[in-house]
């Protein structure tokens, strides 16, 4: 570990991108943390001071740094409505890089990313273990959420989670490359980890729709996780190494666009493999890059390729009232919102209802949630009061991580309504 | 008392999670929205009741710390920058809406309310709290009656200052001041509420406050004036007025923020134009239908080249949109802004513009004029960058020639920021050393001990 000039010096190539910050304060208005603790540490504005003060070694604590770095969603709510167009996502993420390099990266991170996540082959192995001891630490709660919660005093508190799936998909769904049908597009289907482990059954939602509009479709072994977690937490090499990895399955040139049902997977391709892939090859660079571009949502793919019909069917005298939860890797970071509501519009069995603030975060933000897990639950509870009164017996959302959150929240609060995948409702008119 | 008993003592009145003494927090209650040198305070303590603020102050002042009361830190003239260090206090968990009564047409606050949240609470049951600072959906009211803040709809409805009603106060031994009522009428004892608006902090600190509400016109019409000169669209601001009619609003956008704006959003604004103006009228739907063809016909006779009524709500929004995208806009131009605030009398704007133009040229400086044309308080828009030493002493000499400027044409060093820690010194030109020293000695018979907000307003 260098000296405090020393990171100063990293954290100077910050500087271009700090001194956008007009300190106008506006992100106080969209960020969910603050909104729940009125801290300025816990705002945009704050944090930006904080890693600006580093920068300039008006400050010498980049412990307290860190800590309050990491008290952030990541939901880019602040980057969305940032007047000066700050780039704070891009901002956070490198420094969150620079100081984990600086301190170290805790050990419990080291072991999860750097022996499992960074392993996919092993990784797989062990989730798919999993399930079979799972009924022996936990118990089913609601069969209509499929959650379940610990038998047991745990370390994951009292958490509803999500059971995990008796048979991940790409066990259902193995390894293809089919060519393209009526549409005359061929497309990769980039799973993700939890529709691989967790939703599967959005994962067939997705093929099934891909399927019946006549597109080809490209799914190579063993995809690696997207890298989000290991990026979140700072582990550039963790994240390199799982770049690499989906850089050797996924070659560009063989389709036309590459497409997920998870936001956060989308909008890490899109956004974050460009941004973060400088430690790499030249060659593996530009393949990132190539693949970035070609990254949709499959929402925002099959209404860019014209194959959803413009005209909605009328919704049926008995439709249930359905809600939609924007995730925030949607809708702030891809600009994605009108499409899933155009795909769910298709199915007349359901009524649109939308609930106010759709696109306030449900206040997961991965390991955010494992971190800072009152925090999450309060803020999510706002989304679940939001769900609660639009009346709706069933919330559907674009991103796994979102569904977990909600979830939990359901489940805890014995509300009963279903949470589903906007792919689940538009597949079930297929 | 030492510094550890001191934060011992804090933490008892105020709840130990609501004391903040790491450096790391402190260098966040450092600063504000003004261009302004970073000063951490010592401590910086968050109460969650009134009595805990109280409690706060009385220690405060019994122990000699400067104390610097903060909303949400979006003050364009460091009002809130703790110059003399000592403790920040923070307002946002005093964020209680106490009433909005129907019958009376007023609320009762507390300081840490988001203006916009009193707006949707008020506009829930059917009425209007009208002042609109450009921060209002994240400032305080605390902060808005502090500074006084204006806003876009200043011309007709007035300022923060046009709202307040009433309040309550702590002084420096902690003790509640009250002042005003819930009545439209109140002759009783000295008005204190119209001296504690817009005294930044330095006499004492809010507690709760009454506003009037109104109820909100029942229609608008928005429309959008093209001129090719700026004398020509500031005569119509007077033209429009002489008339006998009060837009809600009346802005002005200059020929270099609308390229910027254009380039920035490519809402369709006519890039050639010298000036623009984005009005709009409301009340009852037959005043308006009569007032915006009015407001027509004195654009075309004054000479604007073009004159677009917004035909619906969506183009009426994007009239407005044009407005809101005047800051976003400029500040992408360079890192570093400073919007000034100095005002004139309306009929003066014309030659104010001219001076700034040529301010520009002669100081080298990238400046976009805007702002609310109706009552003379134009946005004059520095973009630069602040790590370029000499630019940014050439900003500092253009905003005090500025300031000359707007004083010798009859108007004031602030329309709606306040003099906060960045106006201070130019003070006396404005009023006078006996006003100054006037004003000292009021502060030292409310604040004895000069704990509150030191080094604001009338220096230290």
């Amino acid at each position: 570990m260098g000296g405090i000039t020393q990171l100063a010096r990293l954290l100077g190539e910050l500087d271009e991108q700090l001194i956008t910050c007009m300190r106008c304060g506006f992100c106080q208005s969209v960020c969910p943390l603050y909104g729940e603790t009125g801290r300025e540490a816990d705002v945009a504005r704050g944090k930006l001071a904080l890693l600006d003060g580093l920068a300039h070694e008006l400050l010498s604590d980049p412990h307290g740094v860190q800590e309050r770095l990491e008290r952030c969603l990541l939901c880019g709510s602040c980057a969305a409505n940032c007047p000066s167009g700050v780039k704070v996502l891009d901002i956070f993420l490198k420094a969150r890089a620079i100081l984990s390099g600086y301190l170290g990266l805790p050990p419990a991170k080291k072991l999860l990313f750097r022996q499992l996540l960074a392993r996919p082959a092993l990784f797989n192995k062990l989730m798919s273990l999993a399930p079979r001891f799972e009924g022996l630490l936990t118990k089913p709660v609601d069969s209509l959420l499929d959650t379940s919660c610990a038998r047991f005093t745990s370390p994951l508190g009292q958490r509803h989670f999500k059971r995990l799936a008796r048979v991940p998909l790409h066990r259902l769904e193995p390894p293809r490359s089919t060519p393209a049908g009526a549409s005359g597009l061929r497309v990769a289907f980039f799973a993700g980890c939890l529709i691989d482990k967790l939703y599967p059954g959005v994962g067939r939602a997705a093929l099934k729709a891909l399927e019946h509009h006549g597109v080809g479709v490209e799914m190579p072994a063993q995809e690696a996780c997207c890298g989000i977690p290991a990026l979140s937490a700072g582990d550039t090499a963790t994240f390199s190494k799982l770049l690499g990895h989906n850089l050797a399955r996924l070659d560009p040139a063989k389709f036309d666009y590459m497409v997920t049902a998870c936001a956060t997977c989308a909008s890490t391709i899109h956004k974050l493999w460009p941004l973060m892939c400088g430690s790499l090859a030249p060659q593996a660079q530009e393949r990132a890059k190539a693949l970035a571009a070609k990254t949709r949502d499959v929402s925002q793919f099959l209404v860019e390729a014209g194959l959803v019909p413009g005209q909605a069917p009328a919704p049926a005298p008995d439709a249930k009232p359905l809600t939609y939860h924007d995730p925030c890797h949607l809708k702030k970071s891809l600009g994605v919102a009108t499409q899933p509501r155009r795909l769910m519009a298709a199915n007349p069995a359901w009524r649109l209802q939308e609930m106010i603030e759709s696109d306030w975060c449900c206040g997961l933000g991965g390991s955010f949630s494992l971190e800072h897990y009152d925090l999450s639950q309060q803020i999510g509870g706002h989304k679940l009061e939001h769900i609660t009164a639009s009346g709706a017996v069933a919330v559907a959302t674009g991103c796994p991580a979102c569904m977990l959150q909600i979830s939990d929240q359901l489940s805890q609060a014995g509300r009963h309504v279903a949470v589903k995948h906007y792919l689940e409702i538009y597949a079930e008119t297929l | 008392m030492s510094t550890a008993a001191l934060y011992k003592e804090f933490q008892r009145l105020a709840g130990q999670e609501n004391v903040f003494s790491d450096a790391s927090d402190l260098l966040t209650y450092s600063y504000d929205a003004a261009l302004l040198p970073s000063q951490p305070p010592g401590l910086a303590v968050r109460p969650t009741s009134l009595e805990a603020l109280g409690r706060v102050i009385r220690l405060c002042n019994q122990e000699g710390l400067p104390l610097t009361v903060r909303g949400a830190g979006t003050n364009l003239s460091g009002g809130t920058i703790p110059a003399h260090e000592g403790v920040v206090v923070v307002t946002t968990a005093l964020n209680r809406i106490v009433e909005i009564n129907q019958e009376d047409l007023y609320a009762v606050v507390e300081p840490g309310v988001i203006n916009a949240r009193l707006f949707a609470a008020a506009q829930k049951q059917g009425l209007f709290y009208p002042p609109d600072p450009g921060s209002m959906a994240v400032s305080t009211l605390g902060g808005n009656v502090a500074e006084n803040s204006g806003g876009l709809r200043g011309l007709k409805y007035g300022v923060t200052r046009d709202y307040v009603m009433g309040m309550s106060f702590f002084d420096t031994d902690g003790q509640l001041i009250k002042t005003g009522s819930r009545t439209v009428k109140c002759a009783t004892a000295y008005n204190l509420a119209g001296l504690m608006v817009g005294s930044e902090g330095t006499l004492g600190v809010f507690a709760q406050i009454i506003l009037k509400l109104i109820p909100p016109p029942a229609a608008s019409r928005a429309l959008l004036a093209t001129f090719d000169r700026v004398q020509a669209a500031s005569e119509t601001v007077s033209a429009i007025i002489a008339a006998r009619i009060v837009p809600a609003t009346l802005e002005f956008l200059d020929n270099f923020t609308i390229r910027t704006v254009e380039d920035f959003s490519g809402a369709g604004l006519p890039t050639e134009a010298a000036a623009l103006l984005l009005i709009e009228v409301d009340g009852h739907p037959a005043q308006v239908a009569e007032e915006a063809q009015k407001v027509q016909e004195i654009c075309r006779a004054q000479g604007a080249t073009q004159v677009r009524p917004a035909a619906d709500a969506a183009e009426k929004e994007r009239i407005w949109t044009a407005r809101r995208a005047a800051i976003p806009a400029l500040a992408r131009l360079k890192p570093s802004v400073v919007l000034e605030d100095a005002t004139v009398p309306r009929s003066k704007v014309p030659e104010l513009v001219r001076f700034i133009t040529d301010l520009a040229r002669r100081y080298d400086l990238t400046i976009g004029t805007f702002g609310h044309a109706g009552d003379g308080n134009l946005h004059p828009t520095i973009v630069f960058d602040k790590r370029d030493a000499a630019q940014e002493k050439r900003v500092h000499q253009a905003v005090e020639e500025l300031f000359d400027k707007a004083l010798a044409l009859g108007g004031t060093l602030s329309g709606e920021h306040g003099l906060g820690l960045s106006k201070t010194r130019f003070l006396a030109k404005e009023v006078g050393e006996a006003t100054i020293a006037w004003s000292r000695r009021l502060k030292k018979a409310m604040d004895p001990k000069g704990i509150l907000n030191p080094g604001k307003i009338v220096g230290s």
